[in-house]
């Protein structure tokens, strides 16, 4: 069982259908088999033990993935918005690699010796050869995925067939998409949303089209043009869409839209609610997941959507602002400090297991514990009916006066606010608690207006939950792939009151 | 009773047809599992030979997911081919899809 199983299935199946396009090019399933199988063929032939990507997505994304899966070799596309130096250090450690890039991004690089670079379309160009292809092992590691690093040195997730697979053949059917359909992809290659986008529409059959540099305007353009079914978003992409529309006052006109699926960061409640007015007809999911899982472990299907929207239970209408419930295939438990499995409505980390989850990095060995649980490292805690509520990392923990204080319980709290766009909870360094409670919140800046928010958060929650201070700004910083840069805020926070602003 | 155990993720293919299937799962038991009539063999090793019977050439559909009574076992089709499949004379079924939305 490995990821070349999914190509031959789908060749076999719909050969001339095109798989993939950008721009005015085009690639049949047939020419992905041929162009994956060739490529294959030459790094066996080279002996390369890596196939590292340096490049915005293209069509020749998916011919890497799928030719190092044939070779059973693992694929390692790199963050190309990162800066020189992070880039040298990652390279350094990619072994034996050939390294697909352009001109233009290794350049200013400091390219390992021996590290061979050659064009993604030289890649797409070998003509075959005589290799025989190993009979990949399921164990074999398919992906090498660098963590972002916000919290130290990138680590490398490792992904091993069997962990992709599982994930695909539990939440896609096989040939399930039209003739028609088409899903646009705007996550970029080094993210787990990007390969899981690839492993999934091929199974599923279904045509991406490939947007390297997202912009409200030219998502529209090329979802108009291309008569989109599907697409993903991050929660600030979406938001500037529904920004964009708002402030031209237009309609997407988007007639052959069926569903959109969001992931990757916190999604403003408002933002989710003004999506399903502009969208009435479109299906929306709200897909959570880690790279360490191998992409999504619990899901909020349309039908909870369109029930928390029109329910009159508080309980129910709550949940559009939950991850959902885990995939058939994954267990998923809430435990407390030490580790023992707490109740419903209680807050404490998210471990999970199944077969799609890795919690893996190379060089550091197998994170699961004994019985196959992994630590997410997220906070959470689960309903009554099982819908899981995400409170941030474990890292943004506040704790006040050695309270644990989860940011994400007292955001969705100030998130009901009307006068609230979106709204970020975080520590800042108190005398008398050693941390409390602090807020960035995207409105008006106004003085009745952080009464009435901490008035709320005390009614609602705890006293010791309300932030102390509340700062406003006109947007929250979030990173390209939807991360909420907690971190800045922080230090904004800190420099406002060092120099007495706040 | 002929049979095999079966691991998981093996592939076997049909002697009398294309039908290739993988197993997703299985008991730890022998199992007589067959295409056309035939019993089925894990790919990459000696085929088997035999005559189809002609009454159990039903069909494989590639991507359709196939079980016993009981869903104690299921196996994938990942190439479809005009036998049909069964345990000794018992015909696997197409398991129904669980809809998952598209989340990617």
């Amino acid at each position: 069982m490995n990821t070349g199983l999914i190509l031959q299935m789908a060749a076999d199946g719909f050969s001339d259908r095109v798989i993939v396009s950008i721009d005015d090019r085009e690639m049949t399933f047939g020419q992905l088999q041929e162009r994956a199988h060739n490529a294959a063929g030459w790094l066996l032939e080279k002996g390369y033990q890596r196939v590292a990507y340096l490049d915005t997505v293209s069509e020749a994304f998916p011919v890497m993935i799928f030719a190092a899966g044939i070779a059973g070799i693992p694929f390692v596309p790199l963050n190309y918005r990162l800066a020189k130096e992070e880039l040298d250090a990652l390279l350094a450690r990619v072994e034996n690699a050939v390294l697909i890039s352009s001109e233009s991004y290794t350049s200013p690089l400091n390219v390992p010796d021996g590290m061979t670079t050659i064009s993604a379309d030289e890649f797409m160009s070998f003509p075959a050869g005589n290799a025989e292809f190993p009979d990949v092992s399921p164990d074999a590691i398919a992906v090498e995925l660098f963590t972002s690093g916000t919290t130290g040195t990138p680590k490398a997730a490792l992904l091993r067939h069997e962990n992709l697979m599982s994930y695909i053949l539990t939440a896609v059917e096989y040939a399930s998409a039209g003739e028609n359909d088409a899903n646009i992809i705007t996550v970029p290659p080094y993210h787990i949303a990007g390969i899981s986008a690839v492993l999934s529409s091929s199974y599923a059959c279904r045509r991406m089209i490939q947007l390297p540099d997202f912009t409200p305007e030219s998502w529209l353009d090329l979802a108009r043009k291309n008569n989109i079914s599907n697409a993903f978003l991050v929660p600030t992409m979406l938001s500037r869409i529904i920004d964009y529309l708002n402030e031209k006052k237009i309609d997407p006109e988007l007639p052959a839209l069926k569903s959109l699926a969001y992931g990757g960061g916190k999604m403003p409640l408002a933002t989710i609610q003004s999506a399903m007015q502009i969208f009435p007809e479109v299906l929306f999911t709200n897909a959570y997941g880690l790279t360490e899982t191998s992409s999504t472990i619990t899901l909020l299907g349309p039908d909870e959507h369109r029930q928390a929207a029109e329910s009159d239970d508080p309980q129910v209408q709550k949940r559009l602002t939950s991850v959902g419930v885990p995939l058939p295939t994954i267990e998923l438990q809430i435990r407390s400090e030490s580790g023992e499995g707490l109740p419903a409505g209680e807050v404490g980390g998210v471990y999970v297991r199944g077969d799609q989850v890795a919690g893996e990095y190379r060089g550091k060995g197998q994170l699961l514990d004994a019985e196959g649980w992994f630590e997410t490292k997220d906070m959470g805690y689960l309903d009554e009916g099982g819908y899981l509520f995400l409170g941030g990392r474990l890292d943004d923990v506040i704790v006040r006066g050695g309270e644990n204080i989860s940011p994400g319980e007292i955001e969705r709290v100030m998130q009901r606010h009307d006068a609230v766009t979106d709204v970020a909870v975080v520590a800042i360094e108190s005398e008398e608690w050693g941390e409390t409670v602090a807020a960035v919140v995207v409105a008006e800046a106004d003085e009745s207006l952080t009464t009435e928010l901490q008035e709320l958060v005390k009614a609602n929650l705890r006293s010791s939950r309300v932030p102390e201070k509340v700062m406003y700004k006109t947007e929250l910083p979030y990173n390209e792939t939807g991360k909420l840069l907690r971190r800045v805020l922080r230090q904004e926070l800190s420099d406002a009151i060092a120099s007495g602003t706040l | 009773m002929s049979g095999m155990i079966l691991k998981l993720g093996a592939k076997l293919q049909s002697a009398v047809c294309d039908t290739q299937i993988m197993v997703l799962t299985a008991p730890k038991t022998e199992l007589d599992l067959r295409c056309g009539g035939v019993p089925m063999y894990v790919a990459g090793e000696d085929s088997v030979e035999g005559d189809a019977n002609e009454s159990l050439m039903t069909e494989t559909l590639t991507g359709k997911r196939y079980v016993d009574a009981d869903e104690s076992m299921e196996f994938l089709c990942t190439k479809g081919g005009a036998g049909g499949l069964s345990l000794g004379d018992l015909p696997l079924e197409i398991k129904q899809p669980k809809a998952l939305p598209s989340s990617d």
